[in-house]
């Protein structure tokens, strides 16, 4: 009997310990809080598959309405993208998204409930309905778009591995690297993407890895390497923490993909569609030239339809997505365009500035496009 | 012979402070290596630790962002309340040292001057009123209780068990936030820094206690089916790590319940705390009961006491009185245990410290918070440690 006891114990003991066993290994993973979790390249913990109750078409906007708030989640760790900032208020790009959003669904960017999300966490609160939308520098890939029962709307942010040289070394393209030490990472993606961009580009380098991120700006620090590469975002905060962050650069390069953007969940279109305007709005504001600062003058005497119909003087867009008519003069009047938010949050004059690189409009040779509005 | 029983050495040599040096440092040439050899050493550790405090650390970080640390993202025009059942605790604290502890004015004045002082350094008029306002109550507190101490007892022991209620109301508020007002509800979501610690601490210690008295009397019993229960949980909540549940409660519980049913984040954090901290503590009550010797048990049943009133009368409160060191050290490990929230995106002390390193105007000062951290960690832990030495000496346990 008491060996039975013993047994069946041991038994259960064993199953919570497996059932377990991904929640313990991605515990390290939270604590690091990289800008960018690329994907890994072992294979990541599988999601659990539970069936939820997916809401329809329009549900979303509906309860949103009904609650009113957006809650959205977010990063509270990432300088530039996502943080609590002094006076207790989340800043940061991803969370500029979340305000433009609920400028547009209610004209207030304040009617949002931010929840800082692990990078564990962040798609099953998505799954579980407790978060409307995820603005948190999550990449963009196959998977998670798939089995995590959520889609990416839209890239906001393209990240990508990037490089980091001292100003007084000249160094401004991946040529001039030729035969150089650069600092990297070790058992990260980052080192096989350096491998890969610098054999394509036939350049020879000596790689100095290391075991952690922090050992690997120490090692920069110190001029032991050249250059030091990590994805962008996280160059910004490293570029800060070094004695003279004026003395470095990061070269106008980038050396992999990692779109990062919102996420919303399986089944409302509605909703998905909501979101992914709000991110058309914000494009197409900067490609005309709107601002908060001149929105009014421009709705005042618009004289192109595209312009019209985007802040609704010429009405019908807004009803279509089931918001106000306003919905993006309001985003634009309350929160800005696109370059605003950037600027902002990753800007020249703020201590975490990328170069905007990939992340301009198409006309200025970068990615950022938005299909007409009509 | 008229001997004296000790013969004292002459009065230069029993005192001042050259001769204790002497003596006690430089006795030999070797002891004498040794202290010059040591001072050098924390010389030299000191030395670089206080050129770093005083002249490298750059502790603006901590300034600016004191508010976070101390309550999160409170909304500061609610921060009244707080300070307000801040004062009642104070009241409660000066109470209870005025009847318990009356021989040393020493632990009164510490704790009760502590908000005076604070008062002297450079915050907001507001911020040293209410500090002031804390003096003033826990002085109150502590003059009523010394004029009138036996007639007061049972209103103080009253007003703990009534203080974690109120305090709860009073951080969460009971009126509607769109309408505003000094008691307006604020989301557990704005709820952090010390003062979400605070309450994960208490919360999880206070609802841990009868929990883990329950399943140490479960796992004596003699009902088989009571007792596998008892083994079984304790056994399976010990055998996993706090993160794990914490995990399971951010992670998994959503996905249990129905859709749209939304469970507070800090409420399941507490939830969690207080299932595993109650395991821990079961198997301290149970090595208090089995201290107690089985005289004690004949002895009552010989007396016709029933087996509940043998446990509630004759053994707990020897077990409990046994087990207080213990107890205390479990309740520092909860206080400390809950740093591990911020693992699953809580803002409690040290998730806060996390958000605050990624302000871009702070980006880097990693040392400077981590140190103010561990160091509001240390004095909390070592005053929890403190009171409960003092409600040892003044029950009387320890001497028999």
């Amino acid at each position: 009997m008491r060996k039975l006891t013993v047994l069946s114990i041991l038994v259960i003991i064993s199953v919570l310990v497996a059932a377990c066993a991904p929640a313990a290994t991605e515990a390290p993973a939270a604590t690091e809080a990289p800008a960018t979790e690329a994907p890994a390249p072992a294979a990541p913990p599988p999601a659990p598959v539970i069936e939820v109750t997916v809401p329809g078409y329009g549900e979303t906007l509906k309860a949103v309405q009904e609650r009113g708030n957006i809650v959205c989640g977010v990063n509270a760790q990432v300088p530039g993208f996502g943080y609590v900032d002094t006076a207790g208020v989340f800043s940061g790009f991803d969370v500029d998204f979340c305000r433009a959003l609920a400028a547009a669904v209610f004209g207030d960017p304040g009617k949002v409930e931010y929840r800082a999300l692990t990078s564990s966490e962040r798609f099953t609160a998505l799954q579980a309905g407790e978060i409307d939308v995820l603005s948190r520098n999550t990449t963009w890939t196959l998977t998670r778009d798939t089995e995590l029962t959520g889609n990416f709307v839209h890239t906001m942010f393209y990240d990508g591995q990037g490089m980091m040289v001292p100003v007084d070394s000249g160094l401004t393209t991946l040529k001039d690297l030729e035969g150089g030490t650069i600092c990297v990472q070790t058992g990260t993606t980052t080192e096989l993407n350096l491998a890969d961009v610098m054999a394509a580009e036939g350049i020879t380098y000596t790689p100095a890895v290391f075991e952690d991120s922090n050992a690997t700006l120490a090692a920069y620090a110190e001029g032991r390497c050249d250059a030091i590469t990590t994805d962008k975002s996280g160059l910004v905060s490293n570029r800060a923490s070094l004695a003279d962050p004026a003395a470095h650069v990061i070269m106008d390069v980038t050396m992999s993909k990692e779109p990062l953007g919102p996420m919303v969940r399986h089944g409302d279109d509605q909703w998905f569609d909501i979101v992914q305007w709000t991110a058309f709005a914000l494009f197409t504001a900067e490609e005309f030239d709107i601002t908060s600062a001149n929105v009014d003058d421009v709705k005042a005497s618009a004289t192109n339809p595209s312009v019209m119909r985007l802040l609704g003087v010429e009405p019908g867009m807004g009803a279509k997505l089931g918001l106000s008519e306003d919905w993006a003069y309001n985003i634009i009047k309350l929160v800005g365009n696109y370059e605003e938010i950037y600027n902002a949050n990753l800007g020249p004059d703020t201590p975490t500035f990328i170069p905007r690189g990939l992340n301009s409009l198409y006309t200025d040779g970068g990615l950022l496009y938005a299909p007409p509005v009509r | 012979m008229n001997q004296p029983d000790t013969i004292l050495p002459p009065l230069t040599e029993r005192s001042g402070i050259l001769r204790w040096l002497r003596h006690n440092l430089f006795g030999t040439w070797l002891d004498g290596l040794l202290t010059v050899f040591g001072l050098l050493l924390i010389y030299l550790a000191a030395k670089g630790l206080l050129t770093w405090i005083f002249t490298i650390a750059e502790w603006d970080v901590v300034v600016a962002n004191l508010r976070l640390f101390m309550i999160g993202q409170f909304p500061l025009e609610q921060v009244g309340r707080l300070w307000v059942g801040l004062g009642f605790l104070l009241f409660l604290t000066g109470n209870s040292l005025a009847i318990w502890d009356k021989r040393s004015y020493i632990a009164a004045i510490l704790v009760l001057a502590f908000p005076l002082f604070l008062a002297f350094l450079p915050f907001d008029s507001n911020t040293r009123q209410w500090l002031i306002f804390l003096t003033a109550t826990g002085a109150i507190g502590w003059g009523l209780g010394f004029s009138n101490p036996q007639a007061l007892k049972k209103t103080v022991v009253a007003g703990w068990i009534i203080s974690l209620p109120i305090i709860v109301l009073l951080t969460r508020g009971f009126t509607d936030p769109e309408a505003g007002g000094a008691i307006a509800i604020v989301g557990t979501n704005l709820w952090g820094g010390l003062l979400l610690t605070f309450l994960l601490t208490v919360v999880a210690n206070i609802f841990s206690f009868p929990l883990g008295l329950f399943l140490a009397l479960g796992r004596r019993s003699e009902l088989p089916i009571i007792r596998w229960f008892s083994v079984g949980y304790i056994e399976l909540v010990r055998g996993v790590p706090l993160i794990t549940i914490l995990f399971m409660a951010q992670l998994m519980l959503p996905l249990f319940v129905p859709g749209g049913m939304d469970i507070d984040r800090v409420l399941r954090a507490m939830v969690g705390m207080t299932l595993f901290s109650a395991a821990y503590l079961a198997e301290n009550v149970r090595g208090g009961l089995q201290a107690i010797p089985k005289g004690q048990f004949e002895a009552a049943h010989a007396l016709g006491l029933s087996g509940a009133k043998t446990m509630i009368f004759v053994i707990l409160p020897q077990a409990l009185r046994l087990i207080i060191p213990i107890l205390v050290g479990q309740f520092i490990s909860v206080f400390k245990d809950t740093a591990l929230v911020a693992i699953v995106g809580l803002f409690d002390l040290l998730g806060i410290a996390r958000t605050v390193l990624s302000q871009p105007e702070f980006i880097g000062l990693h040392r400077e918070v981590y140190a103010f951290v561990s160091l509001l960690y240390w004095v909390l832990s070592y005053a929890m440690s403190y009171i409960s030495q003092r409600l040892e000496t003044s029950l009387g346990i320890g001497t028999r």
